[in-house]
């Protein structure tokens, strides 16, 4: 089976949040860039257990920058076979879809894993935007999957519990906490990555329908309001009449 | 030209955030003057809610489960083109997360999500979202002649805006299915943590899934969902999906009641935004009181029984 799974770079999740430029820039300095944990822990995972289930290649395919090569070496360390790294630091999840799609449509592959979302921006646009330029069909925020054959049954969270899903492949998937469970990469995998590949090539050209124009941080300072603990019919009269909560 | 929202419905009826996308997206339309659509997933949903908060004209169309999204996007697509959909609003749900990004491909318009508030302006449009795990907001400017809107729950509340009437029409594309739903699993909970306007949540502190009742006897004075912190979900005291955080779920409640939570960043990135904050904690030096509203030091044990009953007290002296 080909196997594709599509990692991105974030920001790590304790960094201080800054930015510079007035505030349309996010201000990175002595920030520490992961492979995002929904990539590595839970799709990369799952698609190395389905290769040593039924055989086949992970290809890791990530849109960055030469940075970003120590987290694809992470990969390839966990175990994926080769990854491929489109040149371009990416300015929108929009960008990376495109960019992704455009590499992917030309590649052999039966399944294609993402991560919901990145734990920075948050945005979870890659996955869905990535299946409909592909055309296939996408489930989302996936728990668990079983394959049999060309067939795929799935487990997305939906509020309050989940959905069982059936499809046939090929299809995209975005990982969620419990499809796997994370593998540290152990010395022999670090060592044969250094000996897998990582294929550069030139990203097409996107035309970007949005951007950031300004980020703002939370304006309230919150101030707070210490409540004796033996008087809670305190705490209520406050939630009742101040905070109009209750 | 005209603002298209997706009102999702099923047997409970209309979620609250289907009326806060309805809500939104009319707003718009009354600034913009344009036709305000609504699609709706089946033709016998209750009119009489939508009239209510303003829809007069209403697509409907069956058949296709929201959990397949790639097909439930493809008809969407059709209505935006056919309607001609400037501004496309819908709900930033578990349907809205699969939906909304394929809507945006497939009319080549400009996305966001996680939006966090009305657009700061129309023309360009520019939107707040939330990022960085709610520790910022990004405004979004989308520059394509199309946009779709993933607006998260609790930005703005249901506004009523009766109208008299609604035209109804029925979608006449043809729709082929991209998956099979088989069943859905769901934890019969009378208050979804997701939708919950007040939550009761729980940490390490509690000790132990056999002291959950002080968390559960609170939450039900106060009508409120249960909720936890991530070392509870992970050591299983707790259903995964009751983990709010950064890894779990982002809630957005007017009241989040945390106790023996220390409020690592992680779990503050799944709170922060909920109205008002009361945290319950033996330790003064928890980091979750530089974030609360309100703040009791003492000892858990006590403090819930305690407030569950001034609770009680309250309510009976209404």
């Amino acid at each position: 089976m080909n196997i594709i799974v599509c990692v991105a770079r974030a920001i790590e999740t304790t960094a201080k949040i800054k930015f510079k430029n007035d505030g349309r820039e996010f201000d990175d300095e002595g920030v520490q860039y992961i492979l995002n944990p929904y990539d590595e822990w839970y799709s990369l995972v799952r698609a190395l257990e389905l290769k040593e289930a039924v055989g086949g290649e992970v290809t890791v395919i990530h849109v960055g920058g030469q940075d970003s090569d120590q987290i694809i070496r992470k990969a390839l360390a966990i175990g994926a076979d080769k990854a491929i790294r489109i040149d371009k630091v990416p300015q929108s999840g929009e960008e990376v879809a495109h960019l992704l799609a455009a590499q992917i449509k030309g590649m052999d592959y039966d399944i294609i894993f993402t991560g919901k979302e990145t734990v920075d921006y948050n945005s979870g646009i890659v996955p869905p935007m990535l299946s409909a330029l592909l055309e296939l069909p996408f489930i989302g925020v996936v728990s668990h999957m079983d394959v049999n054959g060309r067939q795929a049954t799935l487990s997305r969270q939906i509020e309050g519990g989940i959905e069982v899903v059936q499809s046939e492949l090929p299809l995209v998937l975005s990982a969620t906490k419990d499809l796997a469970q994370q593998r540290i990469p152990n010395m022999k995998g670090i060592m044969m990555a250094k000996r897998k590949s990582i294929e550069v090539v030139a990203p097409g050209e996107v035309v970007p329908s949005s951007s950031i124009e300004q980020f703002h941080l939370p304006q309230k300072e919150k101030s707070i309001t210490y409540v004796d603990a033996e008087n809670m019919d305190e705490l209520v009269r406050l939630l009742h009449e101040e905070a109009k909560v209750i | 030209m005209s603002v298209i929202v997706f009102c999702e419905y099923n047997e409970g009826g209309f979620k609250k955030n289907a009326l806060e996308a309805l809500t939104y997206g009319r707003k718009i339309a009354g600034v913009q003057n344009s036709r305000l659509v609504i699609v709706v997933n089946d033709p016998n949903f209750d009119q009489e809610v939508i009239k209510r908060y303003g829809g007069n004209y209403v697509i409907t169309y069956e058949g296709v489960p929201t959990g397949d999204s790639s097909a439930t996007a493809s008809l969407l697509s059709d209505i935006v083109i056919q309607e001609e959909g400037r501004i496309i609003v819908l709900a930033y749900n578990s349907t809205g997360k699969s939906v909304t990004g394929q809507v945006a491909a497939k009319i080549q318009g400009g996305v966001a999500t996680s939006v966090s508030g009305m657009p700061h302006s129309l023309d360009p449009l520019i939107v707040p979202t939330t990022v960085f795990a709610g520790k910022a907001t990004a405004d979004i400017k989308i520059t394509a002649e199309r946009a779709v809107l993933g607006l998260q729950n609790n930005v703005l509340a249901p506004e009523e805006s009766p109208v008299d009437q609604c035209e109804l029409k029925a979608y006449a594309g043809e729709v082929s299915l991209s998956l099979q739903v088989l069943k859905q699993e769901t934890v019969s909970e009378d208050i979804p943590l997701p939708e919950a306007e007040r939550v009761v949540s729980g940490g390490r502190g509690l000790k132990g899934p056999e002291n959950w009742h002080l968390i559960e006897d609170l939450a039900r004075e106060l009508s409120a969902a249960t909720a936890c912190s991530r070392p509870v979900a992970d050591s299983d005291w707790r259903p995964h999906h009751e983990h709010v955080g950064q890894t779990g779920i982002t809630i957005r409640p007017d009241l989040y009641i945390a106790a023996g939570i220390s409020g690592a960043i992680q779990h503050l990135g799944g709170v922060n935004n909920s109205k008002t904050i009361v945290v319950i904690n033996k330790d003064p030096e928890a980091p979750f009181f530089k974030a609360a509203d309100y703040g009791v030091v003492g000892d858990l044990f006590e403090v819930l029984p305690r407030l569950t009953e001034a609770i009680k007290k309250w309510k009976a002296g209404r």
